[in-house]
């Protein structure tokens, strides 16, 4: 029945368009316009909308940052994240800066130079000075954020130091497993060919240093203050590691072990009470209610964010940043994969 | 073709030639079907890939939906997708990963790829060096229908029981390569496959022949430096896809070879499916190098016409020469030639080496130079203009404004460090949809606005026009200016619902306004194509030179003659952009124009 309706639908909009076409046709024909030349009337209303637009533009951009800052992540959770967004806010600053000078000026001209009948524009073919002072100075401005933002990349990817915590982080579709390298702080050996049902990750039981590696699914602990080094190995297809809260990414590609490291220097209990976190889980529960789901604590997460199938979106693993000591109290309490009883 | 024969016999020629063309009888076939003429050519092109546009806007409007009410049932899904794939009107997973996949794929290849170069260098690199036609009207003739041939086949993908490619539009292999790893790596990868097959042959066809047409077709006294930069742009960007394209050709034949014969180019120790495969030694890698070999280029095949499409436009409309012409021709050396060695920031997270990652950055952020040089030229070419604001020059100071507000967006991604926590988030979306996505498509339609009269020799209406200029471009920021802020959110793309993670059910407000904005922009889109196809039968006749312009296209008559110029070619006197020069009656003079004594060519080089 409703199909027959839209196909009803579709002609009958045919129909009106033919008949608008006609009006449309006769009308313009009445008043003798040329639908298509610009008259001076045309360009002042032109000019006038370009310069309100630049108006309505800045206030929707005002706007977008009032209302949807405070949805942004919160204050980085780890070391090298602070320097990270402290440099990110900087760039932003410099193309904002840009960005505001330019659109006033291109709107601007828009609005001031728009065609009348007796004026004639200024033959400015070029100018080697402005030219020159237009080369330079992004060239300076880039010079700046280049050695800026490869510096913190030179520290960010410096190899781990040795007595960082050796995490393997296994990604298949879809979900996480994570690995602890376990007291010797070295992963044992694993091979694809060795995956079963049981041993999901393919662990090679004739290692000796896999002998005390434990494997945990759905939340993993690290402690706070101390260096993690991730180990990363997809099963099938690539996904990417990726901690927004701690500002790290790395994808996992099959067939090779990649490698990411940063400091937590948060944990999840005292992320859960900054002013921010609260105001930011208020808004959230309050959605939640209206979807009429439960409420929800502030966790961190790890994300995948490289497309890999259809429930791409919804491969889940908890974070839980705590104590050195309630770290090992945890980690006290899991077995090790090859003894379980 | 004997009378097309005596066309190109310049100077031999009297009003007979003219009368000629009248008697030539063609049949429907070779005239409307595999015509070898660039200007049916070009509109062949142009009708296609505005249909593409519209089918792959229509695939947006779906997702967007889903994004801002996911779970919600909306019968006109049902309608549109059928059971399998919405039952209940609900969008199903991996139907909404074949929309994002195919809507990115047909956006750039089809559109704004073979759809805006294939129309505007069609059309106006005859036109404007002063050619009879394309150098090999065949391999042109053939460049259209491998394009044609090529959009059809990668909408094939939603007809077959697997439904269509969904690994994304860069389609990376493990992905890609394994039909285990989700139904649309099936039959609907390589239907995908062979579309971009076709499309490469297409892409290359026309390459080559654009550019020997460009340096062997040119009239007497076109010299390299009297070209309009609509021909620079497209000179450059046909050379970097001769030299790009055959390299997405090979990494999509080793992921052929890698999906049917068993190789492992890309593949290596991997278990699906309950089994570990035989294939070790490969590495996916190397896909992405190949690819953004191509893919980095690619959108400087992109947006380097619309930037040429724009710079003849604003200098016409503003009655001003271009500033700084040869400044310009620079910056589109130095984009074209820098898009090649900008690849890897791209993989800056992929595991590559982080100094590699370090030489990448240089070298994507010297890109931002010429960028800068070409938006403050098109800025002062404004300066004391006196602007006619056609839609053509509606839609080209739009590109202006998306340009820079894009391109400063990518000053941060460019940045491995700080790409790091926002890679593959919507930030990255919603860059490159304004630097790329917005940018070339108003590009595109500032040259449908503005070459109309000698596409279809008639006017499009210009309240429309408006009216379509300002729904799109408020849409398209309304759209992806607050998207950006998703990505800060940690919003990682090609989700299908966010509603998985607590964290971002806050975010609903935002996709809501998008979808809100998409469908204002879907709206507008309408009223084009209305305006355009209503135009192209109904609209008022064009005059010979509507918009005053100095270049060779407005010195042939208003008709469709074969070979161009019923008598003989033009002669070339100067450079295009001679407007309200001091001392000329007239605010324009023709590049015909022979230079009056002691007067300097080109802009006072």
């Amino acid at each position: 029945m409703i199909e027959f309706l839209v196909y009803v639908a579709i002609i009958l909009t045919v129909f009106a368009i033919g008949y608008l076409v006609r009006v449309f046709e006769l009308s313009s024909s009445l008043k003798g316009s040329k639908p298509h030349e610009i008259t001076e009337k045309d360009n002042k209303t032109m000019g006038k909308i370009m310069l309100t637009f630049l108006v309505v533009f800045f206030l929707f951009v005002i706007w977008n940052l009032v209302k949807f800052v405070p949805k942004m992540l919160p204050e980085s959770a780890s070391e090298h994240g602070v320097g990270l967004d402290w440099l990110f806010n900087f760039n932003m600053a410099i193309l904002f800066f840009v960005f505001t000078i330019t659109h006033i000026i291109l709107f601007y001209f828009s609005f001031k130079y728009y065609g009348r009948k007796d004026n004639v524009a200024t033959y400015f073919p070029h100018s080697n000075k402005l030219e020159m002072i237009w080369t330079t100075i992004p060239a300076i401005v880039l010079a700046i954020i280049i050695i800026f933002g490869l510096k913190a990349w030179n520290k960010i990817t410096a190899p781990a130091s040795d007595d960082a915590i050796v995490i393997q982080l296994y990604g298949k579709q879809f979900d996480w497993t994570a690995r602890y390298a376990g007291k010797d702080n070295q992963l044992g050996a694993s091979n694809y060919k060795l995956i079963t049902d049981e041993n999901a990750l393919g662990m090679d039981a004739t290692d000796n240093k896999g002998a005390d590696d434990i494997v945990v699914r759905n939340e993993f602990h690290i402690p706070l203050g101390k260096e993690i080094e991730f180990k990363l190995n997809a099963r099938e297809v690539i996904h990417s590691a990726y901690f927004p809260h701690f500002r790290a990414q790395m994808n996992l590609v099959p067939g090779m072990t990649t490698m990411l490291h940063f400091t937590p220097t948060i944990t999840t209990a005292d992320m859960r009470k900054k002013p921010y976190v609260v105001e930011q889980m208020r808004a959230i529960n309050a959605r939640r209610a209206e979807r009429g789901d439960k409420p929800e604590e502030f966790n961190y997460v790890l994300l995948c964010n490289k497309i890999c199938g259809n429930s791409h979106y919804n491969m889940q693993m908890t974070i839980v940043v705590e104590s050195v000591e309630d770290y090992n109290k945890w980690l006290a309490s899991k077995k090790p994969y090859f003894n379980k009883e | 073709m004997e009378n097309h024969g005596q066309h190109t016999q310049a100077g031999h020629h009297d009003q007979h030639g003219h009368e000629d063309d009248h008697h030539h009888e063609e049949s429907f076939v070779s005239k409307y079907i595999f015509s070898m003429d660039h200007k049916m050519i070009s509109r062949q092109f142009l009708i296609t890939a505005v249909l593409m546009a519209f089918i792959a806007m229509m695939m947006s409007l779906m997702f967007r939906m889903q994004l801002a009410w996911p779970g919600e049932k909306f019968w006109i899904l049902n309608f549109i997708l059928g059971d399998k794939w919405a039952p209940d009107g609900i969008l199903d997973p991996g139907m909404y990963m074949q929309l994002v996949t195919i809507h990115g794929t047909i956006m750039v290849f089809m559109v704004l790829t073979g759809g805006l170069s294939g129309t505007f260098s069609n059309l106006l690199i005859p036109y404007q060096i002063g050619a009879r036609d394309m150098a090999s009207g065949f391999l042109n003739m053939l460049s259209y229908w491998f394009f044609f041939l090529s959009s059809i086949v990668m909408l094939m993908g939603f007809m077959v029981e697997t439904g269509a490619a969904s690994g994304g539009w860069t389609v990376y292999p493990p992905l890609s390569a394994l039909p285990q790893a989700m139904e649309g790596s099936r039959m609907g990868m390589t239907l995908w496959l062979v579309s971009m097959t076709f499309f490469i042959v297409s892409a290359l066809l026309g390459g080559l022949n654009y550019i020997v047409t460009i340096i062997n077709l040119r009239t007497k006294g076109m010299s390299m430096t009297r070209l309009p930069l609509t021909i620079w742009a497209f000179f450059v960007t046909a050379i970097l896809g001769v030299l790009s394209f055959p390299v997405l050709f090979s990494a999509a034949l080793l992921l052929i070879f890698d999906r049917s014969f068993g190789t492992s180019f890309y593949l290596s120790d991997i278990y699906i499916g309950g089994q570990a495969l035989e294939q070790t030694g490969g590495s996916p890698i190397l896909y992405e190098h190949l690819f953004w070999f191509l893919g980095h280029p690619e959108v400087y095949i992109i947006i380097l016409p619309a930037l040429g499409l724009t710079s003849e436009i604003i200098s016409v409309n503003a009655r001003k020469p271009i500033f700084g012409y040869r400044a310009m021709i620079g910056s589109i050396m130095a984009i074209g030639f820098l898009s090649f060695i900008v690849w890897g920031h791209h993989m800056f997270i992929t595991g590559m080496n982080p100094f590699l990652g370090s030489v990448f950055v240089f070298t994507t952020l010297l890109i931002a130079i010429p960028s800068a040089v070409k938006a403050f030229n098109y800025i002062t070419t404004l300066w004391k203009g006196n602007i006619r604001f056609t839609p053509a020059m509606l839609f080209a100071i739009g590109l202006v404004s998306t340009f820079i507000s894009g391109g400063l967006t990518g000053i941060i991604l460019a940045d491995s460090a700080l790409d790091i926590p926002i890679h593959d988030t919507y930030f990255v979306v919603a860059h490159f949809h304004i630097v790329m996505g917005v940018s070339a498509i108003l590009g595109m339609l500032a040259g449908v606005y503005h070459w109309f009269p000698k596409l279809f020799l008639r006017h499009m209406n210009k309240k429309l026009g408006y009216v379509h200029f300002w729904g799109t471009f408020i849409s398209a920021y309304g759209v992806f200016f607050p998207m950006h802020f998703l990505g800060l959110a940690g919003l990682p793309r090609r989700y299908y619902s966010n509603t998985a993670f607590p964290m971002f059910d806050d975010l609903v407000d935002i996709n809501i306004l998008m979808t809100g904005f998409a469908i204002l922009g879907a709206v507008a889109q309408i009223i084009f194509l209305f305006n355009f196809f209503y135009s192209i039968f109904r609209g008022p006749k064009s005059e010979v030179n509507p918009w005053n312009s100095n270049t060779l296209e407005w010195t042939t008559p208003m008709e469709n003659t074969h070979g161009n110029w019923p008598g003989a070619l033009p002669v070339v006197h100067r450079w295009p952009y001679d407007y309200s020069k001091p001392g000329k009656e007239q605010d324009f003079v023709m590049q015909t124009v022979p230079l009056a004594e002691g007067e300097v060519d080109g802009g006072g080089h």
